[in-house]
């Protein structure tokens, strides 16, 4: 018998008419492990609240869940809450919101075999504690009185993965479990999950839009599309010949590190465009006495169409110091030069000539349009502001003619941001930054919040533009396959510092840095025979407010040596890349 | 320094200035009557008006005479009264304090209780007939001022009904504060039970609270364990305003009813324009509000893990 | 689910709410009526007829509200209320308004050490009972309707000056204006075209919340006595003279009472779902 049958689930809201869920059937075994993958509003979510019984009251659930001979499909509540938290138990996608702010990590555990009437108070606290240290916090006794506050993102998620498993569950349902973490961190993750499940023979849902992500966790896989189940199977099977096209797409999307870039080389007479020379910045922190230090004196250059990468995880400082090139936040100090000429320091001092060089491109599309202003008044304000008494005709060409070459029709002059899906709405915010034919644009995270096929179009929309105009990019990224295809240069952050700048064939191929070789590592390949790095990077980025002495990486560097903890490497030249690591010379890291 | 210890100086340290102002305010007030106001009325008897020369060292500038109130102040000494002759504000206060400050305690225990049941009670039962009939009764509370209220229980329970004693003097007994008390809490159990019904709504849809859910705790485990701590801190923000609002109230309310408090005091003043003894009320009511104020932001810190402990 | 619709502006949704549609609608009703009561009555506000005291509400002679203590139509009298009191509202929200959106946009633009203690001063002055400093200033000054106004508008900017802020700090770290910046826009062009227009829908909203706070005041004042003065009158003075007869004459009361009640929660319905429309967070959904 199956531990989990699923028959012709349908869940429907009223508002809307196409159902959230579609006649979905699948099932686990015990022990078994099935990811659950596709894009932004596919069903997979609203699946695994179905499984629970955690929909909202107005959803309309029809078909059939079953669980170890037991109907949950419309079980009385009592029932439900028996089976939650000791029989399936679920691990929620951003720790900060899932963890009570208000109790310590020791009692939001406890309480879990206590509700169960499992054990009493005092056996409860054993529990909990062991729980702590099986999820690898062996500070235990410390975390158990901790807030979540207190916590970093990881530790916040082994501890609700310790809630999952301490009612030891059959099933554990894990809802987008590390997309809210840094890549080394979401390794780490990924890998405590495997082997708590090895250890314990607990089957596994394993909801994910990452196909590399399933790759190395799941033996079998489950595509969704629009509320519907496109196929389903073992999941190598699947990876390497999809039956549906629907998959082969998703598959495409799906960027690979290994992969060949799609950006043609830059011919090596390109003048340098823009120069910036010991950048620092550093900021006060609300109820902080010291300054935090974003970043650390960072040179860079960029050159005629050339598209250079910031990559680094959280807390790198990569957004601070684009935003301190772009005039955006007064540097401490540092000089900006943009095609020979020096840039004052912010932007007000900057005249209009210099402002128009530098445009932007951001995260979230939505929330970087004016929801008040209509597409056509977004586009051509900055026309407005540098070439002012334009007349109306050739403003209104000029706006249809942007909106054409990023993709968008004409009738979409009139619409308002929120009439726009993600990717129209990123379309139209870099129509708005292209439209004053700027030097220099900076994409802050800008295919992030895109699902697979969306990105890979505002990719394409960025790299015609570069082919056609000469059009300098700085992409800031943490996603190291995006960066991969759409970069020749590749700077990698940590903790304000650059750890290493080099070419993308020599990055990708040789890297130079530690650091760096174990960002690469972390990277889940959409591959089912690539495994994951064995021993994934410990610990996480410290804090900026308290960074460790000598290379801030040495912590958790298995490499590092005396020197690493007391000196911070300079950057020197080492066979073509600049790097900073007083080992890379001795160190072979490549692939 | 610890977070909280950090947090309660800056709080006390706020509180004082604020204290210092408010009293000065009220005092300069006073003083920038037209005319100025201990000098004008040439009425007053001659005793009493020696009294206040002496009480308030009129042929002094306005510094000094502030400087004396305050030094007054500070012992307890409120002035003499403007109309109310042989009594001092203080002893006139201190004869009808007491009476305000335990109706305006049972009036706001009363709101507490019934308001965050009300509100709890709403937000659990989100979208039912409970839930509306809850936020239409709430409704009904905010809308309705206070001296509409009062004088329509009278009229209902007293003159028509004849159930409950129409005014505090010439009766005695629990019955003649069933009427002040129920006037004075109405309106905050409408705030109370509204704002909980809001915190708690929001916290019930909070991840977290979905978390406990899926880990198959019950709705009372819940609401008890997860959901009344971070739900019931909007309302301890709420708990000033609360406090000024209720002692307003009572101005009403006691001058409705009857009730010998420090409102009837402070409007029978104000009508009189026995500038002492409105002086006085004010500055006591705001040293009161913001004295109780100082301690909801002191357990306000201490409930608040990120404040507490960092 | 349908998440773009909250950002919707405001005015394309009012249709969606029903208590928005039904206040704004006897909202209307009453204000029409007391602007035009005063012409169409046949009888003067302050016009005494001591043989016709207490008469109960009739047709007869249009007193459709019957008549008071000294005679005077209460009908005529009521509406005369109205219109003080939402006067006295209207324009003491107007100077909350003003007080509270310069001073909350102020603090929220600067930002830094100077919006935190700004705040703090709004903070301290939140909890402070205003009204009896009101009542202080009306001792010791003469009652006139200006000091009310002011009085009123100085007690209620708190709210709008934390909504104001709150509100600017978040659409000042929206990224909209950072491309506004660097679109090379002036910082009076920022603040015109992409601050101020989404700041109109929240101010909007608490102005509507503001005004059943102002009438509250003023006819607490006038209830007291302290506020507008004889022969002018306001709701809140009415129903203070109610309370004198209600014994034997519950009309004298109850009407003045009743319309003050509906003005309160027209407003209050009408806040309440302006704010469900633009603040998805709060709505019963």
């Amino acid at each position: 018998m199956n531990l989990l049958q699923v028959d012709e689930l349908t869940i429907r809201y009223a508002a809307s008419k196409e159902p959230a869920v579609d006649r979905l059937s699948f099932s686990i075994e015990a022990g078994d492990s099935l990811g659950v993958v596709g894009e932004s509003g596919a069903g997979k979510t609203q699946t695994a609240l179905a499984l629970m019984g955690l929909l909202p009251a107005h959803a309309e659930v029809s078909g059939s869940i079953r669980f170890a001979g037991t109907e949950l499909a419309g079980a009385p509540p009592g029932l439900l809450r028996q089976i939650r938290g000791t029989r399936i138990a679920m691990v929620f996608q951003d720790p900060q919101a899932a963890l009570n702010p208000y109790l310590t990590i020791g009692d939001q555990l406890r309480q879990i075999p206590q509700a169960h009437r499992l054990c009493g108070k005092a056996e409860a606290k054993e529990r909990a504690l062991a729980m702590l240290n099986t999820v690898g916090l062996a500070d235990q006794h410390r975390i158990y009185h901790a807030y979540p506050h207190q916590l970093s993102g990881g530790m916040r998620q082994r501890a609700l993965i310790g809630a999952a498993l301490i009612g030891e569950p059959d099933l554990i349902v894990a809802d987008e479990p590390t997309t809210s973490l840094d890549v080394t961190v979401q390794a780490q993750i990924l890998r405590l999950l495997r082997e708590l499940r090895d250890a314990s023979n607990t089957a596994m849902l394993l909801i994910t839009h990452d196909l590399g992500v399933i790759a190395g966790n799941c033996e079998r896989v489950l595509v969704m599309d629009r509320g519907r189940m496109i196929e389903c199977g073992m999941t190598r099977a699947i990876y390497r010949s999809p039956t549906s096209p629907r998959t082969a797409t998703l598959l495409a999307a799906a960027l690979r590190i290994k992969s060949k870039p799609l950006i043609a080389p830059l011919p090596p007479d390109r003048a340098t465009v823009l120069q910036v020379s010991g950048m620092s910045v550093s900021f006060d922190k609300y109820g902080e006495e010291q300054r935090m230090n974003a970043v650390l004196p960072v040179s860079l250059s960029l050159r005629e169409g050339e598209t250079l990468a910031i990559v680094g995880e959280s807390g790198s400082g990569k957004t601070t110091l684009a935003r301190a090139i772009l005039g955006l936040l007064p540097p401490d100090s540092g000089t900006v030069t943009l095609a020979g000429k020096r840039l004052s320091p912010t932007l007000p001092e900057r005249t209009r000539a210099e402002r128009r060089q530098l445009q932007m491109v951001f995260q979230d599309p939505q929330s970087s349009l004016n929801p008040a202003m209509r597409v056509f008044d977004i586009v051509s304000e900055p026309l407005l502001v540098h070439e002012p008494g334009k007349e109306k005709a050739a403003l209104r060409a000029a706006v249809h003619d942007m909106l054409q070459r990023v993709g968008l029709s004409r009738a979409f002059i009139d619409r308002f941001p929120h009439e726009l899906s993600g990717g129209q709405a990123q379309r139209v915010a870099i129509s708005r930054a292209l439209i004053v034919q700027p030097r220099v644009l900076v994409c802050d995270e800008a295919v992030a919040a895109l699902d697979g096929s969306v990105r890979q179009e505002i990719l394409d929309v960025l790299r015609a533009e570069q082919q056609n105009t000469g059009l300098s990019l700085l992409f800031i990224s943490h996603d190291l396959a995006v960066v991969r295809q759409i970069s020749h240069r590749v700077l990698v952050m940590y903790l304000g510092r650059v750890f290493e700048l080099g070419d993308n064939e020599t990055f990708f191929r040789r890297p130079r840095h530690p650091y760096s070789k174990a960002l690469l590592n972390a990277v889940p390949l959409p591959d089912p025979d690539s495994t994951f790095a064995d021993q994934p990077l410990r610990g996480e980025v410290a804090s900026l407010l308290s960074p460790p002495k000598g290379c801030p990486f040495h912590p958790r560097c298995d490499l590092s040596i005396a020197r690493c903890q007391d000196a911070v490497p300079e950057i020197e030249n080492i066979g073509g890349t600049r790097v900073a690591c007083h080992r890379a010379a001795e160190l072979d890291l490549s692939y | 320094m610890t977070s909280l210890s950090r947090y309660t100086l800056n709080r006390i340290a706020g509180a004082i200035p604020t204290l210092f102002v408010v009293i000065a305010a009220a005092f300069f007030i006073v003083h920038a009557a037209p005319g100025g106001p201990f000098d004008e009325e040439r009425r007053l008897p001659p005793d009493i008006e020696r009294n206040i020369e002496r009480a308030y060292h009129l042929d002094e500038t306005t510094a000094e005479q502030f400087w004396h109130y305050l030094r007054g102040l500070a012992s307890g000494d409120l002035g003499p009264s403007y109309r109310y002759r042989d009594y001092t504000v203080g002893e006139l206060i201190a004869g009808a304090l007491p009476l305000s400050l335990w109706l305006g305690a049972m009036a706001m225990l009363l709101a507490l209780i019934v308001g965050v049941g009300a509100g709890t009670l709403a937000a659990l039962r989100h979208n039912t007939f409970i839930d509306r009939a809850v936020s239409a009764v709430a409704m009904v509370g905010i809308s309705v001022p206070i001296f509409v209220l009062a004088p329509l229980m009278v009229l209902i329970f007293a003159v028509f009904l004849n159930w409950l004693p129409a005014s505090w003097t010439g009766t005695a007994g629990p019955l003649r504060l069933v009427m002040p008390v129920i006037a004075l809490a109405l309106p905050q159990i409408a705030y109370i039970a509204r704002l909980t019904r809001a915190s708690m709504i929001q916290v019930l849809g909070s991840d977290f609270v979905r978390t406990a859910r899926a880990q198959g705790l019950s709705t009372v485990t819940i609401v008890r364990v997860h959901a009344l701590k971070p739900a019931m801190l909007p309302l301890l923000s709420y708990m000033g305003p609360a406090i000024a609002s209720v002692l307003t109230g009572s101005v009403v309310v006691e001058s409705v009813f009857g009730i010998p408090g420090i409102g009837q005091f402070f409007v029978r003043g104000a009508l009189n324009r026995d500038y002492t003894l409105v002086l006085g009320i004010t500055i006591l009511v705001a040293v009161l509000v913001i004295t109780l104020n100082l301690l909801v932001d002191l357990l306000y810190g201490f409930l608040d893990p990120r404040i507490r402990r960092r | 689910m349908n998440a773009p619709s909250a950002s919707q502006p405001l005015w394309q949704r009012l249709g969606e709410s029903r208590p928005v549609k039904i206040s704004l609608l006897l909202l209307f009703l009453i204000l029409t009526l007391s602007l035009a009561g005063p012409y169409v009555s046949p009888h003067h506000f302050a016009a005494t007829d001591f043989d016709g005291r207490f008469i109960r509400p009739t047709v007869d002679g249009f007193h459709f509200f019957g008549t008071d203590d000294l005679g005077r139509d209460l009908f005529t009298r009521t509406l005369l209320g109205v219109r003080v009191t939402l006067l006295v509202a209207v324009v003491a929200s107007l100077v909350s308004l003003g007080i509270g959106v310069l001073y909350g946009a102020t603090a929220g633009l600067i930002g830094g050490k100077v919006d935190a203690l700004m705040m703090r001063a709004v903070d301290a002055l939140y909890a402070l009972p205003f009204v009896f400093f009101v009542i202080l200033l009306m001792t010791v000054f003469e009652r006139n309707f200006w000091l009310i106004f002011i009085a009123i508008g100085a007690i209620n900017w708190l709210d709008m000056a934390r909504i104001v802020r709150g509100e600017t700090i978040s659409l000042k770290h929206r990224a909209f204006v950072d491309a506004a910046r660097l679109s090379g826009l002036s910082a009076a062009r920022i603040l015109w075209r992409h601050i101020t227009p989404n700041l109109l829908g929240v101010v909007l909203v608490y102005v509507t919340l503001t005004i059943p706070q102002a009438i509250l005041v003023e006819s607490f004042l006038s209830f007291l006595g302290l506020g507008v003065q004889e022969p002018q009158t306001s709701l809140g003075a009415l129903v203070n003279n109610g309370v004198g007869y209600m014994e034997h004459a519950p009309w004298v009361l109850i009407v003045p009472a009743a319309v003050l009640a509906v003005i309160l929660f027209c407003f209050n319905f009408l806040g309440d779902g302006l704010r469900d429309l633009t603040d998805p967070k709060n709505s019963a959904q």
